[in-house]
């Protein structure tokens, strides 16, 4: 099995691309065919990941594990330079598994203008896209990856989307690439700063920004800060997500809230902790005081909302407070609440919006004052709602809580040299939001699922859920229980490369 | 067995996962799945206890969930006799509210449902009181709030039933941040453990911790007590909570979730002991706050005309003796009184339930004389009333009384006299509800009748309970304070304890007689309802503000969370639209204005070879893909891309 460890990451980047190419291949009206070979193709690669999950040693999973260095440009020293450990493993599953998902999901549910044949070419090309960007270690890679996710999501947003989705997707494109460019400018930094000259996110790590002056360091993570905090998306960098999410087709917003998003915090951890640790201890309490501020300004958006996806998509600034919390504080327990929580939100959310969007193609209307009583109409998919708003306020047992938890118990203690009052404050306001949260959530329950049938919809035939909807759910639902009661599944994973991480920033590990 | 009694949650767990996927398919509903599970589970409890009282050996066992490094995040527990009492109480008074359900939900539509949210209920409810470690304690405590939360919006169709369950999660939930933040103080104090036992140990030494942080830990976790077991100003969902099905109110609002907060002071007491300073007498936080509650809350029991929530407001009022008991030392007093109450608390609830399935209404105006037609009822409703007004030799008299005992030896006059006022009040609310109920005329509609078996039978069976428990503690038995007592292995502490005392309990029996005599005066020779005492006496601003409920829903519904709801997160809203997002937008029409102008300049000066090429074959990939914008988003990217390069260009060469 040698050759598949030095092949492994390469063969599932690079199985959708070569999907994409298929499929572009295929007369446009052969959908049927079509759908197979992108279903096929997404399969192909989670293959491939589920051999990965298995071959993986856990035990040293801090380790970069099956490697491939090779030259690649060499008038600039960028290598194609991948691994994998035990931060990026949960997220690389993560990803094929919510693109098999979404590949079934959208079966029947092609949104207007329908044309499967690019939807899907443009789906894969995102898989290649997000998957790399968990996998490269080098910081022309990695933005190549990073900014090759931007386009095919523009394209989804900007011809699938909904009414105003020529507004969105401009906004979307422009504010990332507004932040990708300062990113850019900061590896371009790094790379002229640091002896020898390199890209490699690797060796950079080891240098732990090394002769850089504080001022400098201060600067290029600003950049990066820039970069990923947009993506995050942070407050106040937020905006572009609400309306994108808004005019996203379902699937698009699946995959932007499971797996876009982290993006963003994936690179705090990857890049701008190891590679700048003093700086981003600088930073930390700033970080630490956007994530708060994101939690309870992002649970009063959703109380102002009276669109349910909308609402949704502001609970996801909310959330990825929580995870940026866990990060700025440095610590090993915050690091990994924010990868836990990471997934969590990628699967809780991604199902949420699963659940909009069917509700939305049922009732054509996603107006929570037109809506209720869906619980009598579909009993299913009115349960199914129930179980996921517990599950994103943070419910016990459920994925959630193992991302919001320990985020909240790692602000009691930060890493050293951090203010110890001040995010203790921090943490009161963060568990202040878990109400807000409840609020906003349970609220939307009431008015969608509970209730008696409106008028309006007295008579409407209100189909439960289907069966496409039931394979591309019932996974998800199964792990957001699972992870709920084995957490250890995933801190498992990450605990080790985590502590690696967090003992930069004096951590016992 | 007691290294085994993790099964005792397990059963029930099961149990929902069975009637979850093939309840409907089972002929009674999946309720005979959760009647065998639980039943199986009381067995096992007895044999827990059992064992308990033979060998009195603490088991306290882990395993590890997760790992943070060093910290290890643990499952385990721990059986000693309060975790066995409560093993107890929780399987005993579950499966009478199974069986009584079976006839009382009969024909409901959400029959197997509601079987399903009984037995995880009851899951998670175990799971609590088998923690070994505070995080596992408060997993279950959140757990039990969501089934409380399932069941109060039972008939969901309502508003106003899911409003109730709205209102009693967001409630505790806002207490959970303190139990949340609490755990978490404690956690680190601790060393990075949430077990129990270590904390209590650290609690209890001296010097260990320091006091502030001890009293910190106490104070938020009892936030979280005041949410879950309904202590005022958090109390206000839990009348509301009766919105529910009668016998969930029973099972969980008034004999097992709620007294959770009481379990969790008794079994972290070293913290709630050292933090509030207990030993010292005076005033603490805890006693200001359950003192108010007995007798507050006690007070909006006269102005109620549905019985659910006389009967709620009087578990309030209880459950604040409970605490109560704890805040001035009395730990046995008021674990023993959170025992006894369990019983005849859910008796009256399930007699009130019977007798709402007679006359289909929740109201005494449309109730009165049922006595002749519901015997079975009545003789067991007077049994719970009995008991709880604190008439000897019932279950409520020995409890009542060892709390105002613990409170006048240990310094705290001011509690035992609250206790004594809520001890006459309850008794005269009390005897009110009775007689509104079951003596003179019927004033409903139709003809009641007595229930059926199904639910008379769990009737007799905890009025059994109601009238012997008691027993068990009193003088010279006193077993109950051998078995169940909190000790520390390793730390010489024991709450105080008192010799009963013969003129003390004379004097509460005779404050309760006069309760119910008051009562037998106002309202059975004056019988009339809505024209009691309150309506033709001066008191009418009293009345006035009891109906209101103390204008404390108005603050926290209206007001507070109206606020929050309304202006400020439309405020927030607003200025994410207009502010941050109006920056955004003028950003974005700025670099289109500048875009522009880089364009044409370059197009001008023709010096873009280079850059046109690549515009265009932009611009075509875009055209393949039918790409509406015309090459607009390739223009801002080459400009920002343009920008980038001079900035790197800079930096290389100024630093």
């Amino acid at each position: 099995m040698d050759w598949f460890d030095s092949w492994a990451l390469s063969l599932v980047v690079f199985i959708p691309i070569v999907g994409t190419a298929v499929v572009l291949a295929i007369p446009k009206a052969k959908e049927l065919l079509i759908k197979q070979v992108a279903l096929l193709t997404t399969l192909l690669s989670m293959a491939v990941g589920v051999i990965i999950l298995f071959r993986f040693d856990y035990d040293h999973a801090d380790k970069l594990q099956f490697p491939v260095n090779k030259s690649w440009i060499d008038v600039i020293s960028s290598r194609y330079h991948m691994g994998l450990d035990g931060i990026s493993l949960p997220l690389l599953i993560l990803t094929l598994f919510v693109t098999v998902l979404c590949v079934v999901y959208s079966w029947d549910h092609f949104p207007e203008p329908h044309n499967p044949k690019a939807f899907l070419a443009l789906l894969l090309v995102l898989e290649t896209g997000m998957l790399g960007t968990f996998l490269a270690e080098d910081l022309i890679l990695f933005f190549i990856f990073f900014e090759l996710v931007l386009l095919p999501m523009y394209f989804m947003i900007g011809v699938w989307g909904g009414p105003n989705r020529e507004y969105a997707s401009i906004k979307f494109f422009l504010f990332t690439l507004f932040g990708s460019a300062l990113m850019l400018l900061s590896f371009l930094a790094l790379f002229f700063k640091s002896d020898p000259h390199t890209f490699d996110i690797v060796q950079l790590s080891q240098l732990h920004g090394a002769g850089l002056a504080h001022g400098t360091q201060l600067v290029i993570f600003g950049g990066l800060f820039l970069g990923f905090a947009i993506k995050v998306p942070m407050f106040p960098f937020h905006t572009w997500l609400p309306d994108a999410h808004t005019e996203a087709p379902t699937v698009g917003s699946v995959i932007l809230a499971a797996v876009l998003l982290k993006l963003g915090t994936y690179g705090f951890i990857r890049i701008a902790l190891p590679v700048l640790p003093e700086a981003a201890r600088s930073w930390a309490p700033y970080i630490g005081l956007l994530s708060v501020i994101g939690i309870i300004y992002g649970a009063l958006g959703c109380l102002a909302q009276r669109d349910m996806k909308r609402l949704i998509a502001f609970s996801s600034v909310a959330h990825m407070g929580f995870v940026m919390l866990g990060i700025s504080t440095l610590t090993s327990f915050g690091i990994n609440a924010a990868i836990f929580g990471m997934v969590a939100h990628g699967l809780i959310t991604g199902m949420l919006f699963f659940l909009a969007g069917s509700v939305q193609e049922r009732y054509h209307t996603r107006e929570l004052s037109r809506l209720g009583g869906l619980l009598l109409q579909a009993p299913k998919m009115g349960w199914i709602l129930g179980f996921c708003a517990m599950a994103s306020l943070g419910l016990p047992g459920l994925a959630g809580f193992w991302g919001e938890f320990p985020a909240v118990l790692s602000s009691y203690q930060p890493a050293e040299g951090l203010n110890v009052a001040l995010f203790r404050g921090f943490m009161v306001t963060a568990a202040i939001g878990t109400v807000l949260a409840a609020g906003y959530l349970l609220w939307m329950l009431q008015r969608v699922a509970m209730g008696k049938i409106p008028a309006e919809w007295e008579d409407a035939h209100i189909h439960d859920v289907h069966v496409p909807e039931w394979i591309a759910w019932a996974p998800m639902l199964i792990l957001i229980l699972g992870l709920g009661v084995f957490p250890g599944a995933i801190f498992h994973v990450t605990d080790d490369a985590v502590q690696h991480v967090s003992r930069m920033f004096g951590g016992e590990g | 067995m007691a290294e085994k009694a993790w099964l005792i949650p397990l059963l029930p767990a099961l149990s929902f996962f069975v009637i979850l996927f093939f309840g409907k398919k089972m002929p009674k509903g999946g309720s005979e799945s959760g009647i065998i599970a639980v039943g199986t589970s009381f067995v096992l409890a007895v044999i827990v206890a059992a064992q308990w009282i033979k060998d009195e050996r603490i088991v306290d066992q882990h395993l590890t969930w997760w790992s943070n490094g060093k910290a290890h995040i643990t499952i385990g527990q721990h059986v000693d006799g309060l975790t066995a009492m409560m093993f107890l109480v929780v399987t005993f008074v579950s499966l009478m509210v199974h069986i009584y359900s079976t006839g009382y939900m009969h024909g409901d539509v959400r029959f197997t449902y509601f079987f399903a949210a009984l037995s995880l209920f009851t899951a998670a409810m175990l799971f609590m009181v088998m923690a070994d470690n505070l995080l596992q304690l408060m997993i279950g405590w959140e757990l039990v709030g969501l089934c409380s939360f399932m069941l109060i919006g039972h008939w969901f169709e309502e508003k106003n039933n899911s409003s109730a369950a709205l209102k009693a999660f967001f409630t505790t939930k806002f207490g959970d941040i303190g139990l949340m933040l609490g755990t978490i103080t404690l956690f680190f104090a601790a060393g990075q453990t949430f077990h129990i036992e270590t904390i209590n140990k650290l609690a209890l030494e001296h010097g260990a911790l320091s006091h502030g942080l001890v009293l910190t830990a106490a104070v938020l976790l009892f936030l979280g007590v005041m949410g879950k077991s309904a202590q005022v100003p958090l109390h206000i969902w839990l009348p509301d909570a009766m919105a529910g099905p009668t016998p969930v109110s029973a099972l969980i609002h008034a004999a097992t979730m709620v007294v959770a907060g009481v379990y969790l002071v008794a079994r972290v007491y070293g913290v709630f002991w050292s933090g509030f300073s207990i030993g010292n007498g005076g005033l603490n936080w805890m006693a200001f706050i359950a003192g108010l509650t007995m007798v507050l809350t006690a007070a909006l029991a006269f102005v109620q005309d549905d019985i659910k929530r006389v009967l709620a407001y009087s578990t309030v009022s209880q459950l604040g003796y409970m605490v109560a008991a704890l805040s001035v030392g009395a730990w046995t007093a008021g674990v023993f009184h959170l025992f006894t109450h369990a019983f005849f608390k859910a008796l009256l609830f399930l007699g009130s339930g019977s007798v709402i399935h007679a006359v289909h209404s929740n109201n005494m105006s449309e109730m009165g004389g049922l006595k002749k037609y519901m015997p079975q009822t009545y003789w067991t409703f007077v049994i719970g009333t009995l008991a709880l007004a604190g008439i000897f030799p019932l279950a409520g008299f020995w409890s009542k009384d060892e709390i105002l005992l613990g409170a006048t030896k240990n310094g705290y006059p001011y509690i035992f006299v609250l206790g004594l006022v809520g001890a006459f009040m309850t008794a005269c609310y009390m005897g009110r509800a009775v007689i509104l109920t079951f003596h003179g005329e019927y004033r409903g509609h139709g003809h009641p009748h007595e229930s059926p078996r199904s639910m008379t039978v769990p009737l007799l069976l905890l009025a059994v309970p109601s009238v012997l428990i008691g027993l068990i503690n009193a003088p010279g038995v006193l077993k109950f304070a051998h078995w169940v007592r909190f000790e520390v292995p390793g730390v010489e502490f024991e709450p105080p304890e008192h010799k009963f005392a013969v003129p003390l309990a004379a004097f509460s029996f005779a404050v309760a007689v006069a309760g119910l005599a008051v009562a037998y005066w106002v309202f059975y020779l004056k019988t009339a309802p809505n024209k009691g005492a309150f309506a033709r006496s001066p008191l009418r601003t009293v009345k006035h503000v009891l109906v209101e409920k103390y204008y404390l829903d108005w603050l926290f519904v209206t007001v507070v969370v109206g606020f929050i709801k309304g202006p400020l997160a439309r405020a927030a809203y607003w200025v994410n639209q207009n502010v941050i997002d109006g920056v955004v937008n003028a950003v974005g029409v700025g670099a289109k204005l500048v875009g522009r102008f880089t364009y044409d300049v370059i197009d001008q000066k023709g010096v873009d070879g280079i850059v046109n090429g690549i515009g265009v074959s932009a611009s075509e990939t875009g055209g393949v893909l039918r790409l509406v914008q015309s090459g607009r988003v390739q223009q801002y990217a080459l400009m920002l891309f343009a920008a980038v390069g001079l900035l790197a260009a800079a930096l290389i060469l100024f630093t």
